[in-house]
């Protein structure tokens, strides 16, 4: 289906990344957000505050971060497509109940603007160190969705890609923005609301005689109904079977979380969003997202000025990692170079794929800036050399 | 011959049945009391959502055959939030215990009653953590014995009544599972209440609390809840306050008026955005 166009601002804008993402949300049919403030992602519900009582939503701002986080499942339990937006200390703070969305098959969105920690760390200014923390945080294993736009325009793109891949596989997915994405300013082209592709929710048109909540269908993922339609189903973050009812059994475990997982595992290639740029005849391949993946193309344009066969990797989908396209070019690539806001962490998906057959040369930055390009040259020339 | 029913037996996941609750437990005392508040409201229970945290009160929302969500720990509150405030046709019951809701919810709890989002809060009260093995919990009386206070609490404990009304609940009772047709009476009220409704059931816990105290059994806290209660409907909640063993004053401490969130939120918008200020009763995505 195509976005409802009451949403979607459709022109051309001149907006910073936090607002590109609230109109992304806009547009994507999210009318709900639940918020705690935090910097650097206030801005993103600031302006869905004022946007949505004009579109018939509803804004609240809770009284901490856990408040915030299982708010908006309420409000997707409800009906309502939702939203929230935080940063690292939030982000942990939120970690609980992105385990429950998980558990329960709550399609949302969780934007992390970060910035640099551990704890309260830099406040204003940007890291990428919540990689990890997305795919891992809460306990328990389950599968998530997270993606890292590079761009204002992309925070408004990815949004919509959030709520899309949230609804088509009921897990939360986190949208993994970075302070310098969050408040740069650049243009931001909104088409029209026809344009759009917005994946429904997957209500079950079963009536409530023949429904249970988490019967599967041949893709793993079940359907849904919302609570006031006469269901009268039961949702439960304790190990549960299909009719929703807590079952405290090896069996039960084992089904369940391997479906949670299995889910987007068996999807990921669908699922793994990447750029690749002259990878097919390249002696290294930097592997980047986000803000990096910007001053990572410099680093790459100046090497490939010194005659280097240099290609470019940009992770968009960072989770699921996309496994299948990095073993690939780890058959003809003599080296990957990784930078990133941190000391270290998709770098690791990078070798464990890479599997000795490419050296991995990571390139770590502990946040606060972003790279200096000539760092980025050297390792890119070390690798080469 | 037809076969006798309990009444209540339309209202529960028979199919769950038996229960996890041990033998002179109050918790399903007090779901009795749910039920019949239910038929008697004759509420259409299509539209009647239960929220409930973790802990022993926590699994009522896995045994009543409503749309009921089985929620983190402390978390039921917000997560009612957010569905009443998407689909305000929803009468939406949170149904949890003193320490879910008290303690690591208490911040939502004070601040859902500031706000008065209507939501009917039912707290079932037994003194400690039973779930987890009868740790002390903010509601612990001072004295008494738990797995976490070998040597007798000496930690004050909250006044329920006290902290929601100051917080700003409109419509607080107290009863204890002793007075079953008060209790029920009083849920209904809760039903028909726009607002932060809170009720206070006290509840044993024989297998945890009353046992390691040597207070008997469930009877035992029986005869203790109707020797030693006192109906002072609109009592002063700052007089309401529990001892152990001591006098437990019961009734409908406060019942007022005041605009719930929606109602706020509609008129400071409509004021300030006029015409545009799209007001939305549900918000169902497609």
């Amino acid at each position: 289906m195509h976005a409802d166009p009451r949403g979607v601002l459709t022109g051309v804008h001149f907006l910073d990344g936090d607002h590109a993402c609230c109109e992304g949300a806009l547009t994507a049919g999210a009318r709900f957000a639940s918020g705690y403030p935090i910097t650097p992602s206030t801005e993103v519900v600031e302006r869905f505050a004022a946007r949505v009582p004009t579109l018939g939503g509803i804004f609240i701002q809770m009284e901490d971060e856990l408040a915030a986080s299982i708010a908006l499942q309420g409000a997707v339990w409800g009906g309502a497509k939702a939203f929230t937006v935080t940063s690292g200390p939030g982000f942990s703070l939120m970690m609980e109940h992105i385990g429950y969305a998980a558990m329960t098959e709550t399609p949302c969105v969780f934007v992390n603007v970060q910035r640099g920690g551990p704890s309260t760390g830099l406040p204003t200014l940007p890291a990428q160190a919540d990689m990890m923390q997305a795919r891992w945080g809460s306990h328990g294993d389950y599968g998530i969705i997270a993606l890292c736009p590079n761009s204002p325009q992309e925070c408004f793109d990815l949004t919509i890609q959030a709520f899309n891949f949230a609804e088509q596989f009921r897990v939360p997915v986190m949208l993994m923005m970075d302070e310098v994405v969050g408040h740069m300013t650049e243009k931001v082209v909104i088409p029209p609301a026809e344009q759009i592709e917005i994946f429904p929710r997957r209500h079950t048109s079963k009536p409530p005689a023949d429904y249970l909540p988490y019967e599967t269908n041949g893709d793993m993922v079940p359907e849904m109904a919302h609570a006031g339609e006469g269901y009268k189903f039961h949702i439960t973050g304790l190990t549960h079977d299909e009719r929703g009812y807590p079952v405290m059994t090896v069996p039960a475990q084992d089904k369940l979380v391997r479906r949670l997982q299995q889910k987007i595992e068996r999807a990921a290639d669908e699922i793994a969003l990447y750029e690749e740029e002259k990878v097919d005849d390249a002696e290294v391949v930097v592997v980047s997202y986000g803000i990096t993946s910007r001053v990572a193309q410099r680093a790459i344009e100046l090497a490939r000025a010194q005659g280097r066969r240099v290609g470019k990797f940009r992770l968009i989908t960072a989770w699921p990692f996309p496994e299948h396209r990095i073993r690939q070019l780890a058959q003809r690539t003599k080296a990957f170079v990784v930078p990133e806001l941190n000391l270290g962490q998709m770098v690791r998906e990078v070798e464990r794929l890479a599997g000795g057959l490419s050296r991995v040369l990571p390139v770590s930055h502990a946040g606060g800036g972003v790279h200096r390009p000539e760092d980025i040259l050297q390792a890119i020339l070390e690798a080469a050399s | 011959m037809s076969e006798v029913r309990n009444p209540v037996e339309p209202f529960l996941r028979m199919d769950r049945m038996p229960h996890i609750w041990c033998p002179g437990c109050g918790i399903g005392t007090t779901v009795n009391c749910f039920t019949r508040a239910l038929i008697e409201s004759k509420v259409d229970l299509d539209h009647v959502t239960i929220v409930s945290g973790i802990g022993c009160t926590g699994r009522v929302a896995g045994y009543v055959k409503l749309d009921s969500f089985h929620t983190t720990h402390g978390r039921a509150i917000p997560f009612a939030t957010g569905l009443k405030l998407a689909n305000p046709k929803l009468n939406v019951i949170v149904y949890s215990g003193d320490g879910d809701l008290s303690a690591i919810g208490g911040n939502h709890l004070i601040h859902a009653a500031r706000r008065n989002i209507d939501l009917k809060i039912v707290c079932v009260n037994n003194l400690i953590y039973a779930m987890t093995g009868g740790q002390t919990a903010p509601t612990t009386p001072n004295d008494a014995v738990t797995s976490t206070a070998p040597y007798g609490s000496y930690e004050p404990a909250f006044n329920l009544p006290h902290l929601v009304e100051a917080a700003g609940a409109v419509y607080v009772a107290r009863w204890t599972t002793y007075h079953v047709r008060q209790l029920a009476r009083s849920m209904q009220e809760a039903f028909a209440k726009k607002g932060f409704s809170f009720i206070e059931v006290l509840s044993p816990c024989p297998t945890l609390y009353q046992r390691r105290n040597k207070l008997g059994d469930g009877l035992e806290t029986m005869k203790y809840y109707k020797e030693k209660s006192k109906v002072r409907n609109g009592a002063p909640t700052s007089e309401v306050g529990l001892t152990m063993q001591g006098e437990i004053i019961v009734g409908k401490f406060v019942d007022r008026d005041r605009p719930d969130y929606r109602e706020l939120m509609r008129h400071r918008l409509a004021e300030t955005l006029g015409d545009r200020y799209v007001e939305c009763e549900e918000l169902v995505c497609s």
